[in-house]
């Protein structure tokens, strides 16, 4: 058992460490060059001389694994750099930015599993009928869409036409972030959490439906209806725990695919969080908040297949925490 | 919009099955084939439109800019006077370019790895299983984000991250199928007739991976198309030039308070229905290769 513990926890560490270095490879085998990133408009401004002295001050004469190791060591006493866009410690802006993401990728991961699973079980419970194919189709419709596209949608019909929501923004344009009301939040949190709950839902409810099929269809559930149980109690006792396990476990490794939704999402309604972040931080080639922002994203994945895991084994015993 | 409906009769006739209901053979197969024609045909369509079109479809027509549809410009015009509908197919063109490619790389990955999963014994399975693990550790969107900079952005660079992050999946599939070959009486009887390796995998293991293999592929390509056009609209894709649905996405959203909704609505619709009639190839592929997998 101790074995098998320390065996996996050596895995997720090897992961980890492989992003990092995986990471960091891919940005100095970038062709960007960053005292050109750095310097940007004022390129014309600055010498050659003075280029070489911004290079020199980076270590960016030293070879590729001396940088490593120093940028290692860094982190390792939780220095992740400068973001050169923001002009702040790229531990800052993480932090700032991943409050805002956290208000929006969890509103959406509870709804969606929520309403995702609810219908799921309405679906599966009315397998074959109009309600079931109704929301099949809707499921397997919006499995097909962009993320993106959806959010064009909603900031159309709801912000632009009808005029219900804010264009955009985390909070009302000329508000300080501090000053906003949470009910003014909760505004600007309601379009890009829709989106995100909309995609997300597709998933949860075809997984619950099936599973959900597959349990009515079983022995256990042909008994308990031989002995009289009516539908209600049928989905309480028998259907509920059962299909509740593909639900749970979808739901946790879906994080890192609900934060790549919310990259689209915080761009269509310039949501200040993380995902804002990250594009720009790949367009105007932020090279230390790139890393930055690989490193906390793999943390949150690795962290959610671990949750998925302890809940999963919560829900059904027989399955394995380790395995 | 009625090529959606494949699906509802799917669930249908699962249902069917689960409650013990007869099933309609010849006919499911007949009308499986026939939504498999339609879609490759409106695919094959759309790419023949696209190769028409393609000469005109950047002719700026100043006088004619912003046009809501009508039966001149059935998708209206953008700010330029482009033809929404031309640039549509077009961009449409290079998604499904951009989707082969990837999906073609992305199988080929799939299949070396799945061979040393099954072939390489315990050390080739762990390190398989490893490799797929580090490449779901990142989120997808990240990891295309982080390949893309790393080889300076554009098409190309596109294609090569698409075309290397999409394997894991089938890769777990594939291992899958293969261990049970491998397990199996006949992969034995061959082994004790002193049949080499390589004559085992290619006579027992890849019969057996093909058929996953090509639905696989074909399934990877939604996804692929997917990303290609959300890398885009973050605009960390295609060249911001050229008509790509996500680029074109991304431009719409500067005159979308202006009510200027066709640029926004109709080519992420076109979008969404090539996606699904792709996605509509591949499943019919499988029901036609692997009835059972219908059932399950």
């Amino acid at each position: 058992m101790l074995g098998r513990v320390l065996l996996r926890a050596l895995r997720v560490v090897s992961l980890v460490v492989a992003v990092v270095v995986g990471s960091f490879w891919l940005m100095s085998a970038s062709p960007v060059d960053p005292v050109q990133a750095y310097v940007g408009a004022d390129a014309a401004s600055i010498g050659s001389e003075q280029r070489e002295q911004i290079a020199e001050r980076w270590g960016l004469n030293d070879p590729p694994l001396e940088r490593f190791a120093a940028w290692a060591g860094n982190v390792f006493t939780g220095d992740l750099g400068q973001s050169q866009i923001y002009g702040e410690p790229v531990v800052v802006v993480l932090a700032d930015r991943a409050a805002a993401s956290l208000a929006l990728m969890t509103t959406a991961w509870v709804l969606s599993g929520v309403f995702g699973f609810a219908m799921g079980l309405l679906a599966g419970m009315r397998a074959g009928t109009w309600v079931d194919r109704a929301l099949s189709w809707w499921a397997y419709l919006l499995a097909s869409a962009p993320t993106f596209w959806v959010g064009l949608l909603l900031l159309y019909v709801f912000s632009v036409a009808l005029g219900w929501t804010p264009v955009g923004g985390a909070v009302p344009t000329g508000t300080l972030p501090g000053e906003a009301s949470l009910l003014e939040r909760v505004h600007h949190l309601l379009l890009p959490a829709a989106t995100l709950s909309l995609i997300g839902v597709a998933p949860v409810l075809l997984h619950t439906r099936q599973a959900v099929v597959e349990v009515m269809a079983s022995d256990y559930v042909a008994f308990a209806r031989s002995q009289g149980e009516q539908p209600f109690g049928l989905v309480l006792h028998r259907v509920l725990r059962n299909a509740a396990a593909p639900a749970v476990v979808l739901q946790f490794a879906s994080i890192g695919e609900l934060f790549g939704g919310s990259l689209l999402a915080e761009q269509v309604f310039t949501y200040p969080g993380l995902g804002e972040a990250t594009t720009q931080a790949a367009l105007r080639q932020d090279v230390p908040l790139l890393l930055g922002i690989a490193m906390v994203t793999a943390l949150i994945v690795l962290t959610g297949n671990a949750f998925g895991r302890v809940v999963h084994h919560a829900v059904d015993p027989r399955a394995s925490v380790l395995a | 919009m009625s090529l959606l409906v494949r699906n509802l009769d799917d669930l249908a006739l699962d249902a069917g099955v689960t409650s013990g209901a007869p099933l309609p053979g010849r006919g499911r197969r007949a009308r499986t084939l026939m939504w498999l024609g339609v879609a490759v045909l409106v695919v094959l369509g759309v790419v023949v439109a696209a190769t028409l079109v393609s000469g005109s479809a950047g002719d700026t027509d100043l006088p004619g800019r912003n046009a809501s549809p009508s039966p001149d410009a059935l998708f209206g015009t953008d700010r330029l006077g482009r033809d929404v509908l031309e640039r549509t197919l077009v961009g449409l063109r290079l998604s499904l370019v951009v989707g082969t490619s990837a999906a073609l790389g992305s199988g080929a990955i799939a299949l070396l790895l799945a061979l040393a999963a099954v072939a390489g014994g315990r050390v080739g399975a762990a390190v398989v299983t490893w490799l797929v693990d580090l490449f779901l550790a990142l989120p997808h969107l990240v990891l295309l984000i982080l390949i893309t900079f790393a080889l300076g952005g554009g098409t190309s660079a596109v294609v090569i991250a698409i075309a290397v992050t999409h394997w894991p999946r089938l890769t777990l599939v594939l291992t899958a199928v293969g261990r049970e070959v491998a397990a199996s009486d006949h992969v034995a009887i061959s082994l004790a007739l002193g049949h080499g390796r390589v004559h085992v995998a290619r006579r027992h293991l890849v019969p057996h991976l093909l058929p996953q293999l090509s639905v696989g592929t074909v399934l990877m390509f939604p996804h692929a198309i997917l990303h290609e056009a959300a890398l885009s609209f973050l605009g960390l894709g295609i060249d911001p030039g050229l008509p790509a649905i996500g680029v074109m996405l991304a431009e719409s959203m500067r005159s979308l308070s202006a009510g200027h909704w066709w640029l926004a609505v109709l080519p992420g619709l076109a979008l969404l229905v090539v996606v699904k009639l792709v996605d509509t190839i591949g499943t019919s592929i499988r029901a036609l290769a692997d009835p059972r997998s219908h059932h399950l």
